[in-house]
């Protein structure tokens, strides 16, 4: 799932206080689950909002909804109607939501309530965790399933650097170096040899947008 | 001799680093390439050293070169593309600079520019392989340069790396890549030291020993808990405590000088690197009393 954490309310406050007519819109799928920005948080910022310009004395009709999903249009689609009666949408969805909208939303502004950060696992609840950063070449089947380009800190593809300390990244005692962990898994899966084999550089062009992709089969029977 | 020259000669090798400082006034540097020139066989210039910016390794191996001395270009992959390491590898070549040391580089989360993007493109293992390629004649995509380079490669290892298997599966790799000499984390057990070497022998590759000199007890202990891959053991830390605060930085150069005499008598590795950090105008004292000088 996509993961995100809400701005500082300063900087939210800064991006809505000069409109007049502002729209919360909360996104239910992903960035619900990270408490981020489903219908519920966007209830609750509009207050905050609503509260904050009532002390500043600034006049600002703030309203809040909510819809499954940001990243289809079939989604948003019923009520766009409604949203285009806004000066200002403050999208709690992540970042895919806030520029899809903003394609089709005409000329009112879209903007962000949340830094959209990575896709990750949920290992317990509350708990969110990078494992795969979209690479567009995985190599998970040279790794014994522990990725490399989203786990260790240099991305590095032939072993652990100078960094290694007792089974944490050089970067923080918190980051368990990815490449111990590889080491250790291809141990236990009797596959040292094939850690032992150099990987080439990875070719990034597949990890660099914009990138877009179109489904074969169904391209097939359109055609 | 050149730096390959030297090592394939047999002779006990003796680097050191020059540590380019941050800002034009390089008074200080030429000062420490003065004092080392004529003692070291090889200068070693560091690349943007623990991610904090400094004057480039390319342009200071440049001055070295021309002050008489040959110098180790370090490279690390932190901070350029492939794109990149390539065309300063090609710049290196044709200003006369031969030697490179292929690094990865501490994470910018080290230094002093920490909101950085880190490159990574490639890292050492495939930077070695670069320069392999480069070496005869082609670029990384295979196409044909006009003239070849002729690098001395090396790498480094870590021989107290925790856990240490990884570490070796990445050296043997370096090895494969390409890598003809390494240097070491510094090191300070000879035993631990020379069990490491026992198995980097089975290798067609040189080993330069990485030598820190110790300042105090409080250096040891810190680098203990805060530096990976660094272990002080504890009859060293006494016998500078011993030496008390007034001769712990004269006992600790002893220290290193005795070590590097051992390495040298004993034939346990091809050399040594010392890393001065600062203490540039120690090295001929050390190597004095090596009895190198
Ligand atoms: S190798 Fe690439 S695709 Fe595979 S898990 Fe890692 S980032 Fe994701
Ligand atoms: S310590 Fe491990 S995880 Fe961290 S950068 Fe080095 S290899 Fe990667």
């Amino acid at each position: 799932m996509i993961t995100g954490e809400q701005k500082p309310f300063e900087e939210i406050w800064n991006m809505v206080k000069d409109f007049k007519k502002v729209l919360v819109f909360g996104c239910n799928t992903c960035v619900a689950i990270c408490h981020a920005g489903g219908g519920k948080e966007a209830e609750i910022l509009a207050s905050l909002l609503r509260m904050k310009a009532s002390e500043e004395g600034i006049a600002i009709e703030i309203n809040h909804n909510a819809v499954e999903r940001h990243c289809e249009p079939e989604f948003f689609q019923p009520v766009m109607e409604d949203i285009r009666t806004y000066d200002l949408i403050l999208s709690t969805a992540c970042g895919v939501g806030v520029n899809l909208l903003s394609e089709n939303i005409g000329d009112i502004p879209v903007f962000p309530a949340i830094n959209t950060e990575f896709f990750g696992a949920v290992p317990r609840a509350g708990e969110f965790t990078e494992l795969c950063a979209g690479c567009g070449n995985c190599i998970l089947h040279l790794t014994g399933g522990i990725c490399p380009i989203a786990r260790c800190s240099k991305s590095l593809l032939n072993g652990p650097c100078g960094g290694t300390n007792n089974g944490s990244c050089e970067v923080s005692p918190d980051i368990k170096c990815a490449w111990v962990l590889i080491y250790d898994r291809m141990k236990k899966l009797n596959k040292l040899d094939l850690m032992k084999e150099i990987n080439e550089a990875k070719d990034w062009s597949k990890a660099q947008g914009p990138r877009n992709f179109k489904v074969k089969v169904l391209e097939e029977i359109k055609k | 001799m050149s730096f390959r020259d030297i090592l394939d000669s047999g002779k006990f090798a003796v680097t050191a680093e020059i540590g380019p400082p941050k800002g034009t006034d390089i008074k200080e540097m030429y000062h420490h390439i003065e004092v080392l020139k004529g003692k070291i066989d090889v200068a070693n210039v560091t690349d943007n050293q623990s991610a904090v910016m400094r004057i480039s390794s390319l342009a200071v191996c440049k001055i070295v070169l021309d002050n008489g001395m040959e110098p180790v270009l370090q490279m690390t992959c932190r901070d350029r593309n492939r794109i990149g390491l390539q065309a300063d590898l090609l710049g290196a070549s044709v200003l006369g600079i031969h030697n490179v040391l292929c690094l990865t580089g501490d994470h910018v989360n080290a230094g002093d520019h920490k909101q950085a993007k880190s490159v990574y493109d490639v890292e050492s293992v495939q930077l070695l392989k670069i320069v392999e390629g480069m070496n005869n004649g082609k670029d990384m995509s295979g196409n044909e340069m006009k003239g070849a380079t002729n690098f001395y490669a090396g790498a480094v290892v870590t021989p107290e790396a925790n856990p240490l298997e990884p570490q070796l599966v990445k050296f043997e790799k370096k090895v494969k890549a390409g890598a003809k000499f390494f240097q070491t984390q510094a090191i300070y057990d000879m035993e631990k030291f020379k069990s490491f070497m026992a198995y980097a022998r089975k290798f067609p590759v040189k080993v330069l020993a990485g030598i820190v000199v110790l300042k105090s007890a409080g250096m040891a202990n810190f680098m203990n808990k805060n530096v990976p891959g660094i272990s002080v053991p504890q009859v060293l830390i006494d016998e500078i405590k011993a030496a008390g605060k007034e001769k712990a930085l004269e006992t600790g150069i002893n220290i290193a000088a005795r070590h590097i005499k051992q390495l040298k008598d004993e034939k346990i590795c091809d050399g040594v690197h010392i890393m001065a950090i600062g203490m540039e105008d120690k090295v001929p004292m050390i190597m004095e009393r090596a009895g190198l000088l």
